[in-house]
């Protein structure tokens, strides 16, 4: 390993000082905490019960009582909003999950093996972003018994080409380094040299990739819910509050608009957060390609 | 420059036979096949009716005879026939829809290259000015905005409140009625809606782009040696620094491609308009799945000629991509 522990503190505190100084990241990472916050106390933080009619009060407006206004069978809409971050939050972070999972593999093979291997995993690549992803997204779900695994899952699956491409790239340019060429000539097998002694130093990109990969997610998890093919009902769900509200925009426009948004609000910080992490990571990254590859997914 | 489009040409055709290597994978995922779902309201149906119809469309054979036998009806574009009450054939349904999408398309994509350039140019040349930072704050806000959401709003403001916009469709229902004029003025106005909501959502991604290419030929040395030998500043910014920077936003162009595309899907289906999107949506809900499949290896592939189209262009104006590739290769 190239960086010592010593040496790994100081960048710790170098990463901190620049990021600290980049407001608009702060107010993104403090603003994605309390949404982590707000969804793990949900159940405590709402006043009603998200799922529970009340045929005396369908479709009322914000009132005292029902702060956001209440949906088309009388359920209160700010209770769902709070449980429906839940939703969002864990599809964002698995489907993310297993996008880079498999990103980070194919990435890593590729950049180090090169040659057939390469060719082969990026020919996958240009045939994956070949497809616009809403017509395979809702190709494969045509299938498939919907469930919020079955979201997760391919949401991830077809999400996982930007962070190929960055793996890769780095593992092309760290594979001829000295450390590198220095392990394996004292023996050290391919899996070894990829995750003790690359993957480390190519974690920057990853990091970036990972925070912006999560607003990614959610958004397009909101877009399948909206055309009700996301998460299914009675889950609250951001997208299928939306999905109530679009046959109801003329007599109740709360439905339509607070849960969209809180979409806006929570990608809003992600994408802050995930920018300011990459400026303060590595100034080198900032003009680089590492948005540009991401935001292409959406 | 004949071999060069002819090389990008040749490239292409394994991404092809992978589109519908794909598509056909697809539709393997189903469990115990497309027909499946009929068991579930089975109270009426004939127990036959799977077997019957597995046997109709082949799907009692091996895999890779399916997709021999699949693949071998695709290449003279027989995707079969829908599944609706009226089973069309499957390329009639998508010749219907086709032409729709592709104007919505090509007029949006039109607009916001025509927004982003200026925009982009404005802010990189004013580095961190007013409108620089007025123009970032949207850029950011446009990244985060669900299209769908939006077009909700806008629908709400513009065609329910204020009743300046028709809210669905593409005319209105006294349209056979009306003059020629009139008749391009309803069009045009339900057009008004749908395409002002991708702009916004897609003029962030291009114009950061096109703000940050720009910013990094401006400091290139022949940008520099433009000035010192006395040119004016709008010949040095218009003619040598966005020459050079508008060479990767053909890249980007093309790669966005798909998504915008893909946005069809849900701005479609939102405006009611009668466009590949809608039609995937409602195949899906119908679980009309020759529809389904022809839709994704006919929408795949024109995102693959789209992209190859782009190629050649960057080719066309940048000789450094032509030779380069001739000597990779």
């Amino acid at each position: 390993m190239l960086a010592s522990p010593r040496a790994r503190r100081g960048e710790i505190r170098q990463f901190w000082r620049t990021f600290s100084r980049n407001q608009l990241a702060l107010c993104g990472g403090v603003v994605v905490g309390l949404l982590v916050a707000i969804a793990i106390l949900a159940p405590a933080l709402s006043p009603w019960n998200p799922d529970k009619p009340d045929t005396k009060r369908i479709l009322e407006g914000p009132s005292a009582k029902h702060w956001l206004g209440t949906d088309q069978i009388g359920r209160d809409v700010l209770s769902r909003l709070l449980y429906g971050s839940r939703i969002s939050l864990a599809v964002g972070f698995v489907s993310m999950g297993i996008a880079v999972l498999i990103g980070i593999l194919l990435g890593a093979m590729a950049g180090y093996h090169g040659g057939i291997v390469d060719a082969f995993v990026m020919r996958l690549v240009d045939l994956m972003l070949v497809f616009p992803r809403f017509f395979l997204l809702l190709a494969v779900l045509a299938f498939l018994k919907p469930s919020i695994w079955t979201i997760m899952a391919v949401i991830g699956l077809t999400g996982w080409m930007g962070v190929t491409r960055l793996v890769r790239a780095e593992f092309l340019t760290l594979r001829e380094r000295e450390f590198v060429i220095w392990s394996e000539s004292i023996g050290a097998g391919a899996v070894r040299v990829i995750f003790k002694h690359i993957l480390p130093n190519a974690i920057a990109p990853v990091l970036v990739a990972m925070t912006l990969g999560i607003p990614a997610a959610i958004l397009t998890e909101s877009g399948l819910s909206f055309l009700g093919l996301g998460v299914q009902p009675p889950y609250a769900t951001w997208g299928n509050i939306l999905n109530d509200g679009k046959e109801l925009i003329t007599y109740a426009w709360w439905l339509t608009l607070y849960p969209g948004l809180a979409i806006l609000i929570t990608v809003l910080s992600y994408n802050l957060l995930g920018e300011g992490i990459r400026d303060a990571l590595d100034p080198r990254l900032r003009q680089s390609t590492v948005g540009r590859v991401l935001r292409l997914g959406r | 420059m004949a071999l060069f489009a002819l090389r990008r040409l040749v490239l292409a055709i394994p991404l092809l036979i992978g589109i519908t290597f794909i598509s056909f994978l697809v539709i393997q995922l189903a469990p115990g096949g497309p027909f499946d779902y009929l068991r579930t309201d089975s109270t009426s149906q004939d127990p036959k009716l799977i077997e019957r119809l597995n046997k109709e469309y082949g799907l009692d054979q091996p895999t890779y005879v399916q997709y021999w036998r699949w693949l071998n009806r695709i290449v003279f574009l027989d995707f079969g026939r829908s599944f609706q009450p009226d089973s069309k054939p499957v390329m009639t349904k998508i010749g219907e829809r086709l032409p729709i999408t592709l104007l919505l398309n090509l007029v949006q994509m039109f607009i916001i290259v025509a927004l982003a350039i200026p925009i982009g140019v404005t802010s990189a040349t004013r580095q961190y000015s007013l409108f620089d930072k007025v123009t970032t704050v949207f850029v950011f806000v446009g990244f985060a905005t669900p299209d769908f959401w939006l077009a909700l709003l806008l629908m709400i403001l513009f065609g329910v409140q204020l009743d300046w916009l028709p809210i669905s469709g593409l005319r209105s229902l006294n349209y056979e009625y009306m003059s020629f004029w009139q008749q391009q003025r309803d069009f045009l106005s339900h057009l008004v809606l749908p395409v002002s909501v991708v702009v916004f959502t897609g003029l962030a991604g291009l114009s950061r782009y096109m703000r940050q290419s720009m910013l990094e030929v401006i400091r290139q040395d022949y940008v520099q040696t433009a000035r010192a030998k006395g040119l004016p500043e709008p010949v040095v910014i218009g003619k040598h620094a966005l020459r050079n920077a508008l060479l990767p936003v053909v890249t980007i162009l093309g790669l966005s491609l798909p998504s915008l595309i893909g946005g069809s899907v849900i701005i479609e289906s939102i405006f009611a308009i009668p466009g590949m999107g809608q039609l995937m949506v409602q195949s899906v809900f119908s679980r009309d799945y020759p529809v389904i499949m022809g839709n994704l290896v006919i929408v795949a592939t024109l995102t693959l000629l789209a992209n190859l189209l782009a190629d050649i262009a960057y080719g066309l104006v940048d000789p450094r991509i032509r030779f380069a590739s001739r000597r990779r290769r």
